[in-house]
């Protein structure tokens, strides 16, 4: 069993009459590498500040080692925080930036001189006391203000956005950096990024939010394959999604009407005539020249992309959407402007419930259980 | 016919980039150096002319070159009113930047809208001639004034205060006055500090106390710098002030400049006086600027 090192229960933020943050609630475990994802505006700083201290919460627990830190001022946590924008002191050379946590507490300077050195040395900065921020580039900032709070040997660290200034080149070796650090120092870290690929490579765990709401936590390839709302299911990867309705569940094999025809997939805990979407991965879907049982769905092929290892294809529907499939090369392709069956693998799809029931439930009073049930993701 | 045609592309050339990058640079700087050239510039020479010359016999300056001027201005009894000037310009400095600092980290804490109004309100008396508003002060200050009045009626004091005519009415004057130039480019200093800064030292484990000490004033150093200057060199200047509330037994040197030029018609002795504080002024701007002072911040006190 996995030690909990924060927990957030039933937490709100409003700024004025925006609610930022909804009835948010996560466990964290000690030395675990979470991302908090989604798109901007969906809460997920908020939420990193919430826990640094940097703003209070509206309602709910922030607990951090089972204490209760609400009425902790930022400098009484023993977390630290990596700034977006690095937020290096100016007026101070790097040593003094690195050694500003522990002159703050008044740690002896043999020993702080020690540390600085260390610190500076696992982040590859080696001879760069004496300069000053603006005479580093972005990356050797970065590697600063990571040096900067580690230092202090935070229980957690929290890393808000630490690689959005830096080109895509030096982004991928920070990454490898991160990680490689996190691993070597077996600390928390709990890193903010709109970025889903960083998220993906990066992460042991991904909570991804959206307007607020916590959408889903779970490791990677759990977000991947097994999205639980098509908002995930949209964010992260490609995927092809379908509306529907489904007309029978026989022993949790169920046929639904989509808008485009009828599709067979397996899932539990539905019901019929309930509202879906069905959401499949590019590489998932199959086409063939004739019709399988159970599936509907028409379209024109309407192009072939050969991108390597694999073939991205189009076909065209009806009804004007596109669906993606990719193939891998070697397979034989079906000639452009024929007409197809779109088809799966019965457990390759994902079936979620519509997002129009949610938001009802999120609409009603908080307390019901059904509700608790549906928004407490227990991992 | 080739040759001609090639005339003209380079004509056109130069015309194009005629238009193109000199045209707006002379459109926007040239009215800005005109005036700097003809209200600034040439009165300066002018006024440095003059003090190189010598007093005429009824006024007026007689065009023969001379160093009597700056030599008369080592005499003790300027030198006492140097002195002076400079010990009332360093304190209504420091008594501003100790009232502005303050003031100015509360506005800048404020939402966007009150800063406005705060701002405002410190902007607004601006609009209303200085001379009536040190009138003003005198009938506060004076001994059967508004203060005396007050505090006699709640029994703090037995007797008037004589305020009127005294160091400290100068300095209260003169603190009212120039308490925006001080509160302007402190403002705009920290409202400029970015606050992420202040948050990362409190996340490293400064307390309020320190992480103002060791990040909000070093790096507001700039506005702190800016508001001095903007204090210090009016102090000297302003001639009204002390005159009004200050009587005629507080001379400083403004009193005296104005002095040289209405009282004693010794317009050379004046200029030179003049200049004293035209270098001041340059050389302390020279050091803000050299030690990393933003232009900016001194420029908002304007």
């Amino acid at each position: 069993m996995k030690k909990i090192i924060i927990k957030l229960e039933h937490v709100d933020k409003c700024f004025e009459k925006n609610h930022i943050v909804k009835d948010l609630s996560l466990e964290i475990y000690e030395g675990e590498f979470l991302t908090m994802l989604g798109p901007s505006g969906c809460g997920k700083t908020t939420t990193l500040r919430m826990l640094a201290g940097f703003e209070d919460s509206t309602n709910g627990i922030i607990s951090v080692e089972g204490e209760d830190v609400r009425n902790k001022a930022p400098y009484e946590r023993n977390l630290n925080t990596v700034f977006q924008n690095y937020a290096l002191f100016p007026h101070m050379n790097i040593y003094d930036n690195v050694a500003f946590g522990l002159s703050m507490k008044k740690v002896n300077k043999a020993e702080i001189k020690e540390r600085v050195k260390e610190m500076l040395e696992l982040v590859q900065l080696k001879g760069f006391e004496k300069r000053k921020p603006d005479q580093l580039s972005g990356g050797q900032k970065q590697r600063v203000a990571i040096a900067r709070a580690l230092i202090n040997k935070p229980k957690v660290l929290l890393l808000d956005e630490p690689l959005g200034a830096l080109d895509l080149k030096l982004r991928k070796q920070m990454q490898m950096e991160l990680k490689r650090l996190q691993k070597k120092l077996g600390i928390t870290f709990i890193y903010v990024t709109h970025d889903q690929e960083e998220a993906l490579t990066m992460s042991d765990r991904i909570a991804i939010m959206n307007g607020g709401i916590l959408e889903q936590v779970g490791t990677p390839d759990e977000i991947y394959e097994r999205p639980v709302s098509k908002f995930v299911a949209d964010f992260i990867g490609e995927s092809n999604i379908f509306s529907g309705t489904i007309r029978a569940n026989n022993g949790d094999y169920l046929k639904i009407d989509v808008d485009e025809g009828q599709v067979v997939s397996y899932a539990k805990g539905f019901m019929e005539d309930e509202q879906v979407y069905v959401s499949v991965r590019p590489e998932k879907i199959n086409m063939s020249m004739q019709s399988i049982e159970g599936f509907s769905i028409v379209g024109i092929v309407k192009e072939h992309v050969y991108v390597g290892s694999m073939i991205k294809s189009i076909v065209v529907l009806s009804s004007g959407e596109e669906i993606k499939i990719n193939r891998l090369t070697g397979e034989d392709l079906i000639p452009i402007g024929k007409k197809v069956y779109i088809h799966w693998n019965v457990k390759d799809a994902v079936v979620m419930h519509s997002k129009d029931n949610e938001e009802k439930f999120i609409g009603e009073e908080r307390g019901l259980d059904f509700i608790e049930n549906k928004r407490t993701i227990s991992v | 016919m080739y040759r001609g045609d090639r005339m003209e592309t380079v004509n056109k050339k130069l015309v194009n980039n005629f238009n193109k990058a000199i045209m707006p640079i002379i459109t926007m700087v040239g009215p800005v150096t005109f005036w700097l050239l003809l209200f600034v510039l040439i009165p300066l020479i002018y006024v440095l002319g003059i003090s190189f010359m010598e007093k005429g016999v009824y006024g007026g300056v007689e065009a023969t070159f001379t160093l009597a001027n700056y030599k008369a201005l080592f005499d003790p009894l300027y030198l006492n009113i140097f002195l002076r000037s400079l010990i009332i310009a360093a304190a209504t400095t420091f008594l501003c930047l100790i009232i502005g600092y303050p003031f100015a980290y509360f506005i800048s804490k404020r939402s966007p809208m009150t800063r406005v109004i705060l701002l405002m309100l410190v902007i607004i008396p601006f609009w209303t001639n200085s001379l009536i508003r040190t009138y003003g002060w005198i009938i506060i200050l004076r001994t059967e004034g508004l203060l005396n009045q007050v505090l006699m009626t709640f029994h703090i004091i037995k007797e008037p205060l004589k305020i009127m005519y005294t160091n400290i009415a100068v300095m209260i004057g003169m603190v009212y006055t120039l308490f925006p130039f001080m509160v302007l480019p402190l403002y705009s200093s920290i409202e400029k500090l970015d606050k992420s800064l202040l948050e990362a030292a409190n996340d490293l484990g400064a307390k309020p106390r320190n992480s103002f000490l060791k990040v909000t004033l070093p790096l507001t150093k700039s506005g702190i710098f800016a508001g001095s200057i903007l204090v210090f060199i009016p102090t000297l200047g302003y001639f009204f002030i002390p005159d009004l509330l200050g009587g005629s037994k507080i001379m400083l040197i403004g009193n005296l400049i104005k002095n040289q030029f209405l009282t004693a018609r010794n317009w050379p002795l004046g200029a030179a006086l003049s200049m004293v504080l035209i270098v001041l002024t340059i050389v302390l701007v020279g050091i803000y600027s050299k030690t990393g002072g933003d232009m900016e911040d001194i420029g908002r006190g304007f």
